[in-house]
C-alpha cells in the first residue's frame, strides 16, 4: 500500500507549490538595485542657466527620482498625483526625462546634433510641464537613455526612493498610485528620516 | 433574451451533470440497474443542453450582439464571418464552454459506442465524466460566464486578437482541446476500473481506442500550434518551450506512454497498476495545463488574462479530481493481479523502459516549467527557465526512447534471447552507423549531433522495414493496427530528420534593405523589388515584394507583410514562405528604418527539411487513425473468436 501512496504524496507537494504560486505575481521583478547606491550621473537640466544635475547633490536628504517623458501616456496619468504630492513639500522630487527626442520628432533625413536635441527636449519638456504642472525641483535630460540603462529602466514611468546616503530604497515600475504612495513609500520615508535623524 | 436562454441551458446542464455523476454510480453500489440505466440518457441530455448554450453564444457572435460582454471583447463588426464563429473560443469564458461541450461530446460518444461493455462499467465511466463536468460547469457559472451582459451595449466590439485571426489558429485550439478532454475518457475508464475493484485487463482493451483518438487530436493540435508559431510569429522558430506549449507536450508524452502500456495490459495482462497510473497522470496533466494557462501563475507568450479567483477554483478542482483518484489508486491498485511472466529481454520490458523514460522526460519538462514558481514560493528569487535547460535535458532522454523503438518492435512477447534480438537488429545498426557517419563527415557543417540525428532516423526507418518484411513473410492477414504503428513510428523518424537538419543546417540573415538591394543565402538570391500599401478587411498593411532567384532564374515572388489592425496598437508580422519538400525559404518584413533613403529591416531564412516536422506529425496522426480502424474496435462487429 505504501508505495502506491507515492504518487499521491508527490501530487500534494505539487499542489502546495501551486497554491503558494497563485499568490505571487510572476511579472513583479524585484530590482537588483534596491539596497545599492544609486548610479552616479551628470546631466543637463531644464534650466539652461543651472549647472548639470548629479545625484551627489541630493546627499543628506531622502528624495524621489521620477522617470518620465512627454511621449509617455501613463506619465500623464500619474502626474497630478506627483504635482499634489510636491505641494505637500514632504520630499524633493527630481525628474529624469527619458529619451525625450524620439525618432519621429526628427525631420526626415536631417541629423540633429546633441546640442539641438537638448534644445528640442527642453522646449518639449518645458511646455508639457507648464501645461500639466511641474512637481520637480530639477529635471535632468537623459537623451540617449544611458542613465536609464544604469538604473534598469524598462518602462516609463518608474519611480525610485533614495535615502540620505544615496542608496536606492524602493523602486516602482509603472504608474504611481495614491495607495502605493500611502502604503509603501510614505512609511518608508518616515522610517528613513527617523533613522537619519 | 435569447442569450439568457443559453445561460439557463447551462444551469440545467449542471443539474443534469450532477445527476449523471451520482445516480448511475450509486446504482452500481446498490446493484440498481434502473439507476445505472440513467447514465446514457443523462449523457445525451447534457450534451444537448450544452450544445444549445454553445449554439446561442455562436449566434450572438454572428449577429454582433455586443450587449454580451464576452462578444464585445472578442468580436468586431469588421471581423470576417469564419473568425466570428471562431471568436467564440477566442477568450477564456468561451474556450471553457468549448471545453465542456467537448467533454459532453466525448461522454455522448462513450454512451453511444459502448454496446459491448458491461452496464456497470458504462455507468461508472459516464458517472466519472459527469462529475468532471459538474466541476467545470460550476467553474463557468461562478467565475467565467460567457453570457454576462454589458449594458449599455457598445456600438462595436474590441475585436479578436489579431494573432488569432488566422486559419491555422482557428482549428488549433479545438483540436488541442479535443485531445485534452479526450484523455478524460481514458481517465474515466481507469477510475471506473479502480472503483469496480476488479483490476483486470478488460478496461485496458476498452480504453485503448479512446486513448488513441485523444492522442490523435492532441498530436494534430500541437503540430498545428507549432506550425502556426512558425509562419505567424515571424521569427522562424517552431517550438519555444513556453509554459503553455509545455502544458500540451506533457500530457502528450504521458498519453504516448499510456498507449504503449495499455497494449501490454491488454495483450499480456501486465503493468495494470502502471497503466492506471499513466491514465490518471495524463488527464491530471491536462488539468494542470488548464490551471497553468488559466491562472496566470507563470509568465508566458500566451498572455491570457489572469484572475486569482479563477486560479483558486481550478486548483481546488485539480486537487479534488487528482487527489481523490490517486487515493483510490493507493487503495485499490495493490489488489491488481499480475500478468504473465515477463522476461528481462522481452517486448514487455522494452515497452516498460520506454514508458518510464517518457514519464521521466515529462517530469523534466514539468520541473523546468514550474521551477520559477517553486523558487519564488521558497523565496529564493525570481528566475526563468529557457530553451537551453529543456534542450539539455529533453534531447538526451528522447534519444534512448527513439533507440528503443526498434528492439521494442522486433522483440517477442514474454522472452527474447538477447543474442537473437541483437542478430535481428544487425541491418538497422549498420544502416544507422553508415548514415550517421556519412552525414557527420561528408556534409558541409556536419557535426556529431547531425550525424547522430540522421543515424537515429535511419535506425528507425530501416528497423521498421525489417519488421514489415519479417511480417510479410508470415501467413495471415495483417491488421490495420500493424500499419498504424509503423506509420506513426515512421512519423517520429521524419520528425527527427526535420529537427536534425533544421537545427544543423539552417541559415539566417538579418539585413537592412532598400528597394533593389539583394541578399544571398545558401544558393538563393533575394531581391527587394517593391514595398506597397495593401488593404485588408480590418487592417492596413505594408507589403514587400521579394524576388527569389536561384542560378539567375526567378523562382518565386514572396510578399511578406507588416499588418496594422485597426483594433490593436501592435503591428503584426505576416511572414512569406516558399514551402518546399526539402527546404523552406522564409522572409519576414521588419520595421522601416528611419532617416535617409527608405530602408526596411528584413529577416531571411533558409530552413532545410523544416516541413518534415509537420509531415512527421501527419504520419503519426494517420498511424493513429489506421490503428483505430482495426476491426477489433469497430462498433457492432462480432467479438473476436480466439
Amino acid at each position: 500500500m505504501k508505495k502506491f501512496l507515492i504518487p499521491f504524496g508527490l501530487f500534494m507537494v505539487l499542489i502546495a507549490f501551486l497554491a503558494i504560486g497563485l499568490n505571487r505575481d510572476p511579472k513583479e521583478i524585484p530590482s537588483p538595485l534596491v539596497g545599492r547606491v544609486a548610479p552616479a550621473f551628470e546631466l543637463a537640466t531644464l534650466d539652461p542657466a543651472a549647472p548639470p544635475f548629479s545625484p551627489q547633490r541630493m546627499r543628506g536628504q531622502v528624495w524621489m527620482l521620477n522617470v518620465w517623458a512627454t511621449w509617455c501616456v501613463a506619465c500623464r496619468q500619474e502626474h497630478p498625483l506627483l504635482v499634489a504630492f510636491s505641494r505637500a513639500n514632504q520630499l524633493p522630487i527630481v525628474g529624469l526625462n527619458y529619451k525625450e527626442v524620439q525618432v519621429q520628432d526628427r525631420p526626415q533625413g536631417v541629423a540633429v546634433d546633441a546640442e539641438g536635441q537638448l534644445a528640442l527636449a527642453r522646449q518639449k519638456g518645458g511646455t508639457w510641464l507648464q501645461r500639466y504642472g511641474n512637481p520637480y525641483v530639477a529635471t535632468a535630460f537623459d537623451l540617449d537613455g544611458r542613465v536609464g540603462i544604469n538604473y534598469g529602466v524598462y518602462g516609463v514611468p518608474e519611480t525610485y526612493l533614495i535615502d540620505q546616503a544615496g542608496v536606492i530604497r524602493y523602486k516602482q515600475i509603472g504608474v504611481l498610485t495614491p495607495e502605493i504612495l500611502q502604503d509603501r513609500i510614505l512609511p518608508l520615508v518616515k522610517q528613513l528620516t527617523a533613522a537619519g535623524g | 433574451m435569447i442569450v439568457e436562454l443559453g445561460h439557463f441551458a447551462l444551469i440545467l446542464a449542471t443539474c443534469v451533470a450532477f445527476i449523471q455523476g451520482t445516480l448511475p454510480l450509486a446504482g452500481t453500489l446498490r446493484d440498481n440497474v434502473r439507476w445505472q440505466n440513467a447514465a446514457r440518457p443523462a449523457a445525451l441530455l447534457q450534451f444537448t443542453l450544452i450544445a444549445f448554450a454553445y449554439g446561442i453564444l455562436t449566434y450572438a457572435a454572428v449577429t454582433n450582439d455586443f450587449s454580451v460582454r464576452y462578444i464585445a471583447a472578442q468580436s468586431n463588426l469588421l471581423l470576417p464571418l469564419p473568425y466570428k464563429v471562431a471568436s467564440v473560443w477566442g477568450g477564456h469564458e468561451g474556450s471553457l464552454l468549448l471545453w465542456v461541450l467537448m467533454l459532453s461530446g466525448w461522454t455522448l460518444a462513450v454512451a453511444l459506442f459502448s454496446e459491448r461493455l458491461p452496464l456497470a462499467m458504462v455507468a461508472r465511466v459516464i458517472s466519472v465524466l459527469g462529475l468532471i463536468a459538474v466541476g467545470f460547469l460550476l467553474f463557468i457559472l461562478f467565475t467565467s460566464s460567457p453570457f454576462e451582459r454589458l449594458l449599455p451595449a457598445p456600438a462595436d466590439g474590441r475585436d479578436l486578437n489579431p494573432l488569432l485571426q488566422d486559419p491555422g489558429l482557428v482549428i488549433h485550439p479545438p483540436m488541442l482541446y479535443m485531445g485534452y478532454v479526450g484523455f478524460s475518457v481514458a481517465f474515466a475508464f481507469a477510475v471506473a476500473a479502480l472503483l469496480s475493484g476488479r483490476m483486470d485487463a478488460a478496461w485496458a482493451r476498452w480504453s485503448r481506442p479512446w486513448t488513441v483518438v485523444a492522442w490523435v487530436f492532441m498530436t494534430t493540435g500541437i503540430a498545428l500550434g507549432s506550425w502556426w508559431a512558425y509562419y505567424e510569429l515571424g521569427w522562424g522558430g517552431w517550438w519555444f518551450w513556453d509554459p503553455v506549449e509545455n502544458a500540451s507536450l506533457m500530457p502528450w508524452l504521458f498519453g504516448t506512454a499510456l498507449i504503449h502500456a495499455l497494449m501490454v495490459t491488454d495483450k499480456r495482462g501486465g503493468f495494470k497498476a502502471w497503466s492506471v497510473l499513466l491514465a490518471i497522470g495524463a488527464f491530471s496533466l491536462c488539468l494542470l495545463g488548464t490551471f497553468l494557462v488559466r491562472s496566470g501563475v507563470l509568465t508566458s507568450v500566451h498572455a491570457f488574462a489572469n484572475d486569482p479567483e479563477r486560479g483558486i477554483f481550478i486548483l481546488i478542482l485539480l486537487a479534488l479530481v487528482v487527489g481523490i483518484s490517486l487515493m483510490l489508486f493507493a487503495w485499490r491498485a495493490p489488489k491488481a493481479t499480475l500478468g504473465g511472466d515477463i522476461g528481462l529481454v522481452s517486448r514487455e520490458s522494452l515497452l516498460l523502459t520506454n514508458s518510464v523514460l517518457l514519464v521521466v522526460a515529462t517530469a523534466a519538462v514539468l520541473l523546468g516549467t514550474i521551477y520559477p514558481l517553486i523558487i519564488d514560493a521558497l523565496n529564493l528569487g525570481k528566475l526563468s527557465v529557457g530553451a537551453p535547460y529543456f534542450n539539455a535535458v529533453f534531447v538526451p532522454l528522447m534519444v534512448p526512447v527513439i533507440f528503443l523503438m526498434v528492439p521494442g518492435g522486433i522483440a517477442h512477447w514474454r522472452e527474447n534471447r538477447l543474442r537473437a534480438l541483437a542478430n535481428d537488429m544487425r541491418v538497422p545498426a549498420i544502416a544507422a552507423i553508415a548514415t550517421g557517419a556519412a552525414v557527420w563527415l561528408f556534409t558541409d557543417r556536419g557535426t556529431w549531433l547531425s550525424g547522430m540525428g540522421s543515424a537515429l532516423a535511419a535506425w528507425v526507418v530501416v528497423g521498421l522495414c525489417v519488421q514489415i518484411i519479417t511480417r510479410l513473410q508470415k501467413p495471415g492477414r495483417i491488421a490495420p493496427s500493424f500499419w498504424g504503428m509503423h506509420l506513426a513510428h515512421l512519423g517520429i523518424a521524419v520528425i527527427v530528420i526535420g529537427i536534425t537538419f533544421v537545427k544543423g543546417y539552417e541559415e539566417e540573415r538579418d539585413v537592412r534593405m532598400s528597394i533593389g538591394d539583394t541578399v544571398s543565402l545558401s544558393n538563393y538570391r533575394f531581391q527587394l523589388t517593391d514595398v506597397a500599401i495593401a488593404d485588408g478587411p480590418n487592417y492596413k498593411a505594408l507589403r514587400a515584394s521579394v524576388e527569389v532567384s536561384k542560378d539567375g532564374r526567378v523562382i518565386e515572388v514572396l510578399e511578406p507583410e507588416k499588418r496594422k489592425y485597426f483594433s490593436s496598437a501592435m503591428p503584426m508580422t505576416e511572414a512569406a514562405i516558399d514551402y518546399g519538400w526539402f527546404r523552406d525559404l522564409y522572409v519576414a518584413l521588419g520595421d522601416p528604418i528611419q532617416g535617409g533613403a527608405p530602408q526596411w529591416s528584413m529577416r531571411v531564412y533558409y530552413k532545410p527539411f523544416v516541413s518534415w516536422l509537420w509531415g512527421g506529425a501527419v504520419l503519426m496522426v494517420l498511424g493513429g487513425l489506421f490503428s483505430i480502424s482495426d476491426r477489433r474496435y469497430r462498433k457492432g462487429s462480432a467479438p473476436q473468436i480466439a
